[in-house]
């Protein structure tokens, strides 16, 4: 019996995967992402992972010279994977936020995405700020102050959807806790679903994510409105998540992410992907 | 090594999820059970009844509750003019009932087959036996064929309550936050996953440890006469949880 | 509604290739889980209808712990949980580094945890239901105590536990869309993947809805071929 309990551990550590680690400079990694978010990242029929970020993620891997193997995994379960070594970097659409900071580590920022909230055309926020261009980063609370007031007056009472373990939901438990009632939803395309169908008043995502469902023909009578939020609990925008040991991992990226900037790469894969420029200005 | 305050904090977040939880898994397995009932009963005579009857059974039985929650959550949501227009709309927008209905039409499914079979487990005899004493057909079924049929059930039948109990585990998809719900969320800002799922876990276990005491409770009283001696009460549903979906 | 056969096709657009792909994952996967259930169901039957107390108890607190706690909760505790384990297990081994859990294993070992615990109380149920004159009768006629587990008692065993069986297979066949949380790519995780790509959740969750249905009722079809089968020898 004991042999046969070694015999079938060695199977399952035979099959078992190690993964990069710590300080030296790994030869080959792994990248998760969600693929459940076009256009950043998605899986094609043929069941390949596409997007602007996988792009960017086959870039980055052929300025380091080392091979990559991009995997899909659960939104929920993409920080927790990271920890217990599924695989060695997230790259989907992940904020850098204080709170995630807390756990794991981050590259530097690659792409900047603010979110807005979207709503029918003839709600009360639709009429009064559609189409809003104005923008607030939240590091300074005081200016964004009046918008969020007004947002909160617009959406008094109101039931909004948002991906659930993202910045869009801290946000909103931040600045409208006591007006709204939130729901929190797996996925994007789950509370689209439930503003087409009139079960929520509105959804709050980042804007080329809902660039990407409002144009879609059911959502015609739909639109963005109110100002694009960035910073304060939306951290330092877009960047990849890595283990805290794995530093050699990191500053490798980050020269990667700064020379995909400098050359303008990041600029001419938003263009294709999301059709706006997401590069960070500093 | 444990970290008890960690502990002490997130479980009585964790038990504010309880509530939800049990008006999803009392709701549904009490109209369920009435549901089940009828569709059991239906089976026993005709032939189109029956066999819609037992299409209904099948697909509820051959796909996963997951699917089934999502399906009719969402696809209810793209009937929503032809509900506004009966009136029903007020009830399927809240996840609420539509969690509530597919809970309930899984378990109605599980619970006809487990009612189907102890109503036909009844000795013919014995029904012979009431019309001869002059019984109504209704007479039958209520004074002698459901309540040993119903005996006969109880443990098949604490085991669905059981599933469902843990089927309401589920209902965080549609948005709605009971005890899983929240376990996830707490996992979402704290990345602590095995000590919030352990806690979770604990509160389940609890929750189904007392209804298996319950229904072997009821299940002992209800057996009294067929007790040989006194040893043989107080684990009859244990000897029964292999009756499973 | 072409737009939906072109979604359900087997051209560049369509999902088929891949939906009918992870259906036979899920299929798999499921087999695998229901084997290692069986396993670990038999030896847990054993230990519940042992003279001694240790192994009853074990036997008895796995069955109540595993059916007592949602699978969805045994299945992330197991992923998260088994990837620590593993990895501190190496550490003692000599193995730098983490070392993940791969899903397929993952998945097979919690579906086979879950139904073992199911197929446990169907064995033992089983057993009991044997008549004790057929031990007697094995006796009397000296059989070595082999022969009369694998000629007289586990025949019967089978054919009395088939239908219970056939119940945790179907139990076993549904868990394993819970396994799509951990990110195998199985029947109910290719649906979700479809329905993010195209933002057509309802397609892909009824077409992968009807491709369970498909396996249950087919599956039905054996196990009750089976149940024939084992039964045959047995007056009616």
């Amino acid at each position: 019996m004991k042999s046969l309990v070694l015999a079938a551990l060695g199977v399952v550590l035979a099959t078992a995967v190690p993964v990069a680690h710590a300080a030296d400079a790994p030869k080959s990694i792994t990248i998760a992402t969600e693929g459940a978010y076009a256009p950043w990242n998605f899986v094609t029929p043929d069941g390949k992972l596409d997007g602007l970020e996988i792009d960017l993620a086959n870039d980055l891997c052929a300025r380091m010279k080392i091979e990559c193997k991009i995997i899909a995994q659960n939104w929920d379960g993409l920080i927790p994977s990271l920890q217990v070594g599924k695989f060695d970097v997230i790259m989907a659409s992940m904020f850098i936020t204080d709170k995630r900071l807390e756990v794991i580590d981050f590259t530097r920022t690659y792409a900047v995405d603010p979110s807005a909230f979207s709503v029918p055309k003839d709600s009360d926020l639709g009429k009064a700020m559609a189409n809003d261009a104005e923008q607030f980063n939240l590091n300074d609370e005081a200016k964004a102050k009046p918008a969020i007031d007004k947002l909160r007056e617009l959406l008094k009472g109101k039931v909004v959807g948002v991906q659930s373990a993202t910045a869009n939901l801290e946000f909103l438990k931040k600045y409208f806790a006591d007006d709204i009632e939130i729901r929190e939803y797996k996925t994007v395309e789950e509370h689209d679903l439930d503003l087409a169908a009139g079960r929520i008043d509105a959804v709050f995502a980042q804007k080329t994510a809902l660039a990407a469902t409002l144009a879609k023909p059911e959502f015609a009578d739909f639109t963005e409105a109110g100002p694009g939020f960035d910073g304060g609990v939306f951290g330092r925008g877009t960047g990849a998540g890595v283990r805290k040991a794995d530093t050699a991992l990191k500053d490798m990226l980050n020269k990667a992410i700064d020379e995909a900037i400098a050359d303008g790469t990041i600029k001419k894969l938003s263009e294709k992907w999301v059709h706006s420029d997401v590069t960070p200005k500093s | 090594m444990i970290d008890l305050t960690f502990y002490a904090e997130i479980l009585p977040r964790l038990i504010a999820g309880l509530p939800l939880t049990l008006e999803l898994a009392g709701l549904s397995v009490t109209l369920g059970f009435c549901l089940a009932l009828i569709l059991a009963l239906a089976q026993r005579h005709g032939v189109i009844i029956p066999a819609i009857v037992r299409g209904f059974v099948a697909v509820f039985r051959g796909t996963p509750l997951l699917v089934q929650i999502f399906l009719i959550y969402y696809g209810i949501g793209q009937f929503r003019h032809g509900l506004q227009a009966i009136g029903l709309w007020g009830l399927f927008r809240e996840p609420f009932w539509c969690a509530t209905l597919a809970l309930t039409l899984n378990t109605t499914a599980y619970g006809s087959e487990i009612l189907r079979g102890s109503i036909a487990s009844v000795p013919g005899g014995l029904r012979e036996a009431a019309r001869a004493l002059g019984l109504t057909r209704f007479q039958t079924l209520h004074r002698i064929v459901l309540p040993l049929a119903l005996r006969q059930a109880l443990p098949s039948y604490g085991n669905e309550i059981i599933l469902m109990i843990k089927g309401t585990s589920l209902a965080s998809i549609v948005t709605l936050m009971e005890v899983t719900g929240i376990a996830q969320g707490i996992i979402s800002e704290s990345y602590r996953a095995i000590e919030v799922f352990v806690g979770a876990g604990l509160i389940y276990l609890t929750l189904n440890f007392t209804i298996i005491r319950l229904v072997g409770a009821l299940e002992t009283r209800l057996s009294r006469h067929l007790r040989r001696d006194g040893n043989t009460g107080g684990k009859p549903v244990a000897a029964n949880l292999g009756n499973v979906h | 509604m072409s737009e939906i056969f072109a979604l359900l096709g087997f051209g560049p657009e369509g999902w088929a290739a891949a939906l009918l792909l992870a259906a036979g994952l899920t299929l798999v996967l499921s087999l695998a889980g229901f084997a290692l259930g069986a396993l670990f169901g038999a030896c847990a039957a054993a230990g519940r209808l042992s003279p001694w107390r240790l192994p009853r108890l074990l036997a008895q607190a796995y069955g109540t712990l595993f059916r007592g706690i949602p699978d969805l909760l045994t299945i992330y505790l197991l992923y998260f949980g088994g990837s620590v384990a593993l990895t501190g297990f190496s550490h003692l081994v000599g193995i730098e580094g983490f070392v993940g859990m791969p899903t397929f294993a993952t998945g097979t070992l919690a579906i086979g945890i879950i139904s073992g615990a199911y197929q446990c109380e169907v064995l033992r149920g089983a057993y009991l239901a044997i008549d004790k004159g057929q031990f007697e009768a094995a006796r009397a006629l000296a059989l070595p105590p082999w022969i009369t587990l694998s000629r007289v008692i586990a025949p019967q065993l089978l054919r009395v536990a088939l239908p219970g069986l056939g119940n945790v297979w179907q139990l076993v066949l549904k868990d394993s869309a819970l396994i799509s949380v951990i990110g195998l790519v199985e029947l109910m995780r290719q649906a979700q993947i479809a329905a993010g790509a195209t933002r057509e959740p309802f397609v892909f969750y009824t077409a992968a809805a009807a491709l369970y249905f498909l396996i249950a009722s087919v599956s039905t079809r054996v196990f009750r071929h089976a149940e024939e089968w084992s039964s045959r020898g047995m007056v009616r």
